[in-house]
Parts: C-alpha cells; structure tokens; sequence
C-alpha cells in the first residue's frame, strides 16, 4: 500500500485541520504580543494548569516604532463568532525590513527585539488581540511600493486549510499605488483595511468575516 | 527593485477549502473566489528565532510529568524536505495529540474516556542541518466526533510547521498504517487520492528501538521554488 514513504507519491505534504484541540499545543502566552511582555495569546483557561507546557511571556528589549494594537473577532457564515480559531501575523519591523533570512537588504535596519511574528487563539467571542508595531513599508512587484500592511493567517476547526488574508491600515500611506490592493475589486477591498478606534488611540479593529455578506477577501498566495 | 523567488502554488493534492462530508466547513469556508497574488517580500520572507519566540524544544511527550503515560510508546521521525527533495533546516516542527484512549487534554473534550495526569500530548522539535527530526510519544487512540452518525476520527498526531516563510507554513495529521478509519474520515478525505496516502506514515523496523518503542517514518515536504530568480 502506497504511504508518505513511496518516492511515486513524493510531493506537498497535504493540509489539515487544526480542528477544535490545538489551543494548548499551538499559542503560548505572549504569543500575541509582539512588544511586551503580556501573556495574550493563549488559551490556559481550556486546560488543567499542570498541563500549559509551552512558554511563559518574558521581558524583551524596547521595539522601535508607534506602538499599536490590533482588535478584532472572526465570524461564520451567520455572523455567529468563532471561538475556535487561531490568528497569526506576520509583518515588517517599523523600517520596513523582515525578521528573515529570506530579506537581504542590509541597508535598512533590524530590531532584534522585533520578530514580526504573532499568534492569537480566538476567545468565546471570537475575538482576538495583537499588540505591535506599525509597520514600514516594503517594496512589490517591479519598481511599486506596498503599503504598510500585515500578512494574516486564519485556522480554526471547519478550515482544513489557512485562509491568508491582508490588513491594511485606514489611515496608512499609499493604498492607491499598492499592487495587491490593486488586484482587489474595488468593492470589497474595505474587508482589508483596519479601522481606527475613534476613543482608543493606536487601537486598530480588524474583523475577519469567513462567508456572508461581509465576506473578508482571501488571497491565493 | 527586489528579486523574488516565488514558492510554488498548491499542488494537486492539496485539499479544498469547502469540503461538505466535513459538516464545519460549509459555514466557515469562503465563497467568493480566492484572489491570486504575486509572492512579494511579504510572502517569501518568514521568522527564524524559534527559541526565542516558543522555548526550546519538547521532544519527549512520554517525560513531561512525574509518571510516564499509559499506552503504546513510539518514536516519529522522518525528514522536512522541499518539493526539489532538499532539505529545510532549523524550521520547528509543533506537534499536539490525543492521549492512548484518544482523548485530548482540553475541557472542551468531553468524550467518557479517561485523562491521563502524564500526558499532554503538546511538543516541539526543531529540524537539524539535514531536516531530520524525530520525537518519543505515545500513540493516540481513535475518538468519536459529532460529525455524522457513528462518526470517529482515524488515530493521528497534529504536526504544524512553518518553514522558511510565509508562503511555506503547514499545518497536517499524520496517520496511522492500516487504519481501517482513514477511508471513511471526511477531514482525511478531504485530500484526494492517491496523495491522502502522503499522509500515511509507515512503520519502519529500523526506526524501532529495541525493548523500548515502535518507530514511524513521516517525512514532510513544504512547498519549494524554482532555482532561477523572477524580476517581480
């Protein structure tokens, strides 16, 4: 019988759910914070105590940048929140430039107190909460400029595989030259952009609808 | 101007979004189509510092408490490889599962089937220079879900990577050899054939430690890229 070790099968590891179990193998306390030391993230509430193995939040050197909080819930396809999902994020230091291997541009600077990387569980209300920074901007296709944005992956029980979204920012500069916005319909490029909190300033509210109406725009990467 | 290297795209194996014999998806799956985007920065970039976001590694999910577990000890180990069979190092490899009785340690899991006070069931590995990765577990039971009549989940382990960027992260289940569940779970199902045998892992004498525990070969394979630079 055909298995992963047959060399004619040999290809993509296939995708599966996270399914509605991962909160105490996957998001660790802190995991949401990407510039202090808060334990938002996780989920320990769904666990005996004894059994929350993954890390404890610790103390990092200052991030450099405008300190900014990222606010929001995921919805189904009835508007009903999502208590099961898990969000993760993944953007640029304040100077534009990537925590990567993979970003060899020297000349910009990099935080090593920044990864760039961040994971929420969702909680009984489907909501979920990011503390970063804004980030700079990164180039695109040809000579064009992104805007500053956030890459965003949504698991969760119901998806066998990571939807990736976009968050782009109401007040950030140059969404009319972004090349992936532009590949967006117009009419629905507003699921991308983060709205900014009118009574907490530096609070940016992001909510991801899976299906209905509101359905948020979901990209093939 | 940045010279990309764009992952490939899924291939044909991998599994749709809305799949209905798995009853969650219909409300949680997009309808509008996907949007297909140019890799930038953005996508082909990804964090390194595993230890310093997650900890070190758990590789021993048998040593986490005072006791050992209950139920059949076993070793998975296998390769993280690209689609051109090269190997992806230093990448993390999470991993989380269901107890021998094939409970899960989480208060939503209320199936009448028993805890046990030395099993987690969450870990981490990181792969070596050669993407070789192995951890010591205990091999999960099988679990009833509320999916459909009579429905049970094939026994399997959660494994999550990241790979060297965004454009590469998986999340899958590993399976068991011979598990008569495995053709009729509909998240498995999901995939097509033949590549839902990809995720079949295979029981290997040699991976076997004497008197100690049964080995299991699983290699992963992320998406790769082509060799030559795309001016994007």
């Amino acid at each position: 019988m055909a298995d992963n070790q047959s060399p004619d099968l040999f290809g993509q590891t296939p995708w599966q759910t996270v399914g509605p179990f991962f909160h105490y193998g996957l998001p660790w306390k802190g995991g949401a914070d990407l510039i202090g030391a808060s334990d938002i993230g996780a989920r320990p509430d769904l666990m005996p105590p004894e059994h929350y193995l993954l890390r404890e939040p610790s103390a990092r050197g200052p991030v450099v940048g405008q300190p900014i909080e990222i606010v929001g819930r995921v919805f189904d396809a009835d508007g009903a929140p999502v208590p099961d999902a898990m969000i993760e994020i993944w953007q640029a230091n304040a100077a534009g430039r990537y925590n990567s291997l993979d970003d060899r541009r020297e000349a910009l600077p990099l935080d090593e107190n920044f990864t760039g990387f961040g994971r929420s569980s969702t909680g009984e209300d489907g909501a979920f909460r990011f503390r970063t920074v804004l980030p700079g901007r990164v180039p695109g296709p040809g000579n064009s400029l992104q805007a500053p944005h956030i890459a965003v992956g949504v698991f969760g029980r119901g998806l066998i595989k990571r939807l990736v979204t976009r968050l782009y920012f109401e007040d950030g500069e140059g969404h009319d030259e972004d090349p992936i916005l532009a590949l967006v319909p117009q009419a629905r490029r507003a699921t991308l952009i983060a709205l900014k909190d009118a009574s907490a300033p530096g609070v940016y509210r992001f909510d991801i609808h899976l299906q209905g109406e509101h359905e948020t725009v979901f990209f093939d990467v | 101007m940045t010279d990309i290297l764009e992952y490939n795209r899924e291939d044909a194996g991998q599994p749709p979004s809305l799949f209905p014999a798995y009853a969650s998806t219909p409300p949680r799956s997009p309808r509008q189509p996907l949007v297909r985007i140019p890799q930038t920065l953005t996508e082909t970039t990804g964090p390194a510092a595993w230890e310093a976001l997650m900890g070190p590694s758990m590789a021993d999910l048998t040593r986490q408490h005072a006791g050992e577990p209950l139920g059949q000890r076993i070793i998975v180990s296998g390769r993280v490889l690209d689609e051109n069979h090269r190997p992806v190092a230093n990448t993390v490899v999470e991993i989380w599962q269901a107890n021998a009785a094939g409970r899960y340690i989480h208060h939503r899991d209320q199936w009448d089937a028993p805890l046990d006070a030395n099993f987690t069931g969450a870990g981490r590995v990181i792969s070596d220079a050669e993407g070789r990765y192995r951890f010591t577990t205990i091999r999960p039971g099988a679990y009833p879900w509320k999916n459909h009549h009579n429905a049970w989940r094939p026994a399997h382990i959660h494994l999550s990577l990241m790979g060297p960027a965004f454009a590469t992260r998986l999340v899958t289940q590993m399976y068991f050899p011979d598990d008569p569940l495995i053709e009729i779970d509909p998240i498995a199902a999901a995939v097509p054939e033949p590549q839902r045998r990809r995720m079949v892992s295979r029981f290997d004498i040699g991976a076997t430690q004497p008197n100690w525990a049964l080995g299991y070969l699983f290699d992963i394979v992320l998406r790769g890229r082509e060799a030559t630079p795309m001016e994007a």
